[in-house]
């Protein structure tokens, strides 16, 4: 189980690519978001005639900025996860150190 | 699965905003409790939650020519249950919803239900089945994840489909219509969420292990067993 997971793992994302890759290049797709598509059932399946009856307070004004807007989620969850599971690694290191040292020291944190 | 802003006509917003809004509001205290219970917990309650703003702010590629996002939430709802969860999702629908015109805060009540209160409940359920019935332990992780994943946009198909019954065929028929973009655009998502997820899962036992056995996350004897398998 030491590197098996992550291999598997590994192997389903390139699963996941190879599957694009394969529907890109079999055809012309627009690769729009789901969320987008569902609107346009919702204007088959009313006849055109359903009108939002609210607007988004704000629209980010470029595609570039929504992707940068995106980039930031990511990058900020990256940020904390990254983050505690480091200070968790140090943590657990000083601590074993720290039982080496002491000869015979508690494991239970 | 995010249902666009103005687009779940009245009484069908209200009606998601009332179901979930009583659950939001426990989780908020049972979060609270649960910080000043045992202050341990906080780092892996920020991991959680980052967790869904990774997830949920990738949006992929699928096999049908499309893209859509997996959500990130089976992690939280493993750990911390899904009432605890729903918080965590609100956050990242509200900003998606102020910030990137992604949802709505008309449709927040609606999209709560299906990514932050259906989807965890799944997962939940099925991280305790798995585990009861002996599974091993990333492979209930990765089951609960993937799951959790595909009860949202089976949900927020549900939920479109009541909105929007289909003339002829009505509710069914419109399910179908809507099932038809999100479930299927889904599996290959959920099924790398769900790795993921696994993979995500093993490191925090790998590191914190104490805290999800204080948690009753996972039992001591199973944690003994895969670390015996490691070395």
């Amino acid at each position: 189980m030491k590197i098996k997971l992550e291999l598997l793992t590994l192997g389903v994302v390139v699963l996941f690519i190879a599957a694009f890759a394969y529907v890109s290049s079999s055809g012309n797709h627009e690769w729009s978001g789901a969320d987008g598509q569902a609107k346009d059932v919702i204007s088959i399946l009313t006849g055109g005639t359903y009108i939002p009856w609210f607007q988004s307070i704000y629209q980010p004004p470029s595609g570039e900025i929504e992707s940068l807007l995106f980039a930031l989620q990511a990058a900020v969850g990256s940020l904390i996860i990254g983050y505690f599971l480091g200070y968790y690694r140090a943590m657990a290191k000083i601590k074993a150190g720290e039982a080496v040292q002491k000869g015979e020291g508690k494991s239970d944190a | 699965m995010h249902i666009m802003e103005g687009f779940l006509p009245h009484p069908w917003w209200e009606i998601w905003f009332a179901l979930s809004l009583p659950v939001v509001a426990f989780g908020v205290y049972k979060m609270n409790r649960m910080i000043k219970d045992s202050r341990e917990t906080l780092p892996l309650l920020a991991v959680a939650g980052a967790f869904v703003f990774v997830l949920s702010s990738l949006k992929l590629p699928s096999v049908t020519g499309s893209c859509s996002h997996p959500t990130g939430t089976g992690m939280g709802s493993i750990i911390f249950g899904p009432w605890i969860t729903s918080v965590l999702a609100v956050i990242v629908l509200v900003y998606q919803a102020v910030f990137l015109a992604h949802g709505g805060l008309t449709t927040l009540g609606a999209n709560t239900f299906s990514m932050g209160i259906a989807g965890p409940v799944i997962g939940y359920l099925v991280y305790k089945a798995a585990s009861r019935a002996g599974l091993h332990l990333y492979l209930a992780v990765f089951l609960a994840a993937t799951l959790a994943d595909w009860a949202t946009y089976l949900v927020t198909s549900v939920q479109l489909a009541l909105a929007f019954p289909a003339a002829s065929g009505g509710v069914l028929a419109s399910f179908e219509a809507f099932a038809a973009i999100f479930a299927i655009t889904q599996v290959p998502l959920a099924i790398v969420e769900g790795m993921v997820t696994a993979l995500m899962f093993k490191y925090i036992v790998q590191l914190r292990s104490d805290v999800l056995v204080r948690m009753k996350v996972v039992s001591q004897s199973t944690i003994k067993k895969l670390k015996e398998a490691v070395a």
